[in-house]
């Protein structure tokens, strides 16, 4: 299968220091954060790739570096090829694009509420100035919605029903990539797995590539082909669904995995995660999970480990061999 | 027709419904609006048709004959013989004028800054908002006396009263713009990270058609708050600066240019060619008010 989407050492670096009056005043120095931190992946055409991490690790900023909504500090994002933020044929930038879409987290907020349904769904083909007629129609119905919501405003919707229209809304451009930004964890369960359901059926439908960006791992579980764990802004584990959920190499995988709710864990009880996920402008030396590593040596303390081949994974842990016991 | 059914049911509708004072507010306005829009039908006389002055009408008290022609004036004449009701209605005429225009000029200057400021933030906020502040710190009737004596200046002298309802437009507006940029800044601070400003963003919308299809719509409510309230703001500039002179001219004369002219009479005892202008200035400016009062409270969802 082919490569849809290439992320090479993935860098961005957000300026979080206070204005230069007060730095000059308080005489400290520009505080930078490193969301994302030399991250790499590869997603294949027709495939989920999930990408699971704690809140801060910098899973939405990557997913907003990918659609374009924000340019890389460092390293690059190719989809088909073609790297957003450096290609100077506007042609090619404007054909990617409209291979993008995103889906975000708030069903409340991404719908713009002075705006009919018809014209928020159109929206992606009419700003190419492309044929609109029956459209929204057809699309409302394409997502479990009737032709006739398309005459209404947003407000008049339920949060799975704004979700439908923004997956309508996301599919009416007829994109090859689209980036799921959280998209359940602001739905009622019940409705999450409507919402999910329908997702994986268009996937089927129109041979979709997502991106699939959560914190909930048995949504992840349930959707993704592939999986990345995310900590701190890197990318330390990378596996195939079963692979991942069935053998964790990484210590952070293996602490995230036994946390999630188990539907046979009746009367088990699940071992909190230790410690809070460190300051990003201050990161720890060497491994950035060392301090909160149940097995950590002192190599890890100073050696960043990279990410490398184990069997069918992908880890950067020094004790990768060594932790399943 | 099926809009205005949805119109009458709104919720903005029924607060109105439930508000007798916005009801009354709203028709003394309506009232006062038409009544300047058809001055030259209603106006018993044109006080700016020399041939239909006469004199000998002079200081006619209200409501009583003339000693000398026998006419009767409802409000009484002024030293030129010219009837105080159709001065009011003519003057209106230029108060509300002058007004309205000022107001929306400052909107759209106001409203456009502001969105510019809020959405493409860095150096250009902080000039706009920078210019914004420091205008803040003097009176914006200074601020209008100013661009009026600049102007004065500038036009020569036999055009001056040409442009002197023109100069007093931009001076009003350019003093009251600063509202407005404020509030939208501040809506649209908010509104430009929210998700469908993305939405937008990532299929390629340029920054213009963002501003003006997707946030202008979510900042307008209280644009229109302030709007209403700078109204009535706008309407007492006029008077204030027709009152010191530096208004409209005497031969286009605004409320406040007749109540400059009426306070020369206070205490030779005409006391009518000033009360019934200021009276309807003060109706005026409050029944404003109290309208854009009430649409504050309606648009805002907190005290529903």
């Amino acid at each position: 299968m082919s490569i849809l989407v290439a992320v090479r050492n993935l860098t961005r670096i957000f300026d979080v220091s206070k204005p230069w009056l007060n730095r000059l005043i308080e005489r400290r120095d520009k505080a930078l954060l490193t969301a994302v931190n030399k991250v790499d992946f590869e997603i294949e055409e027709r495939t989920v790739y999930g990408l699971v991490g704690e809140s801060g690790s910098g899973k939405s900023t990557i997913g907003k570096i990918i659609v374009g909504l924000l340019p890389p500090s460092a390293g690059a994002v190719e989809i088909e090829g073609v790297d957003l933020y450096r290609e100077e044929d506007d042609a090619k930038v404007d054909a990617v694009r409209s291979d993008i879409q995103m889906i975000f987290q708030d069903p409340y907020a991404s719908l713009n509420p002075r705006w009919k349904v018809a014209s928020i769904i159109t929206e992606p083909v009419a700003a190419r100035g492309g044929d609109t007629t029956d459209m929204a129609e057809k699309l409302l119905e394409q997502v479990g919605l009737s032709a006739r919501d398309a005459g209404k405003y947003p407000h008049e919707f339920s949060g799975g029903q704004r979700q439908r229209i923004c997956i309508a809304r996301a599919l009416a451009s007829e994109p090859r990539l689209i980036v799921c930004d959280e998209p359940t964890s602001a739905l009622d369960v019940s409705v999450q797995a409507q919402v999910l359901n329908l997702m994986s059926d268009l996937q089927d439908e129109f041979g979709l590539t997502y991106l699939f960006i959560s914190h909930d791992l048995t949504v992840v579980r349930h959707m993704a082909d592939k999986v990345g764990v995310l900590y701190l802004g890197q990318l330390v584990e990378e596996a195939d669904r079963d692979t991942l959920f069935d053998a964790p190499l990484h210590p952070y995988t293996q602490m995230l995995l036994e946390a999630a709710p188990k539907l046979d864990g009746f009367g088990r009880e699940a071992t909190p995660p230790e410690g809070e996920i460190p300051d990003p402008i201050n990161p720890p030396s060497g491994c950035v999970f060392h301090p909160r590593c149940p097995i950590a040596v002192e190599r890890c303390k100073v050696d960043p480990p990279e990410l490398r081949g184990v069997g069918k994974t992908r880890v950067a842990c020094h004790l990768a061999e060594t932790s399943r016991d | 027709m099926s809009a205005l059914i949805l119109a009458w049911h709104s919720d903005v509708a029924w607060s109105f419904r439930r508000s007798p004072v916005a009801v009354v507010s709203l028709m003394v306005v309506l009232i006062l609006v038409l009544a300047a829009v058809f001055a030259p039908l209603i106006a018993p006389y044109n006080p700016f048709d020399p041939a239909s002055l006469n004199l000998m009408n002079g200081f006619s008290k209200p409501m009583e004959p003339n000693a000398f022609t026998g006419d009767t004036f409802w409000l009484g004449t002024d030293d030129q013989g010219r009837d105080v009701f159709s001065t009011i209605l003519y003057g209106m005429r230029i108060s509300l004028f002058v007004g309205f225009t000022a107001v929306l000029f400052a909107l759209v200057l106001g409203v456009t800054l502001g969105l510019v400021a809020g959405y493409v933030g860095g150096w250009t906020e902080t000039i706009i908002m920078r210019i914004a502040d420091v205008q803040l710190t003097f009176p914006a009737i200074l601020v209008a006396m100013l661009i009026f004596g600049i102007a004065k200046g500038v036009t020569p002298v036999e055009h001056r009263d040409e442009v002197a309802i023109w100069v007093l437009i931009i001076a009003i507006g350019l003093s009251d713009w600063v509202q407005f940029a404020r509030v939208v800044r501040g809506a649209t601070l908010v509104e430009r990270n929210k998700e469908y400003v993305m939405a937008a963003k990532l299929i390629g919308r340029k920054p213009g058609a963002i501003m003006l299809r997707h946030i202008l719509p979510n900042v307008l409510s209280p644009v229109l708050v302030i709007a209403t309230i700078s109204l009535a703001l706008a309407i007492i500039a006029e008077a204030t600066l027709s009152f010191l002179g530096v208004g409209a001219p005497p031969t286009q004369p605004s409320l406040g240019t007749l109540i400059r002219i009426g306070q020369g009479f206070l205490f030779s005892g005409e006391w009518w060619i000033i009360l019934f202008p200021a009276v309807t200035l003060l109706v005026l400016a409050l029944s404003v008010n109290l309208l854009g009062d009430w649409l504050r409270d309606a648009l805002n969802p907190k005290l529903r």
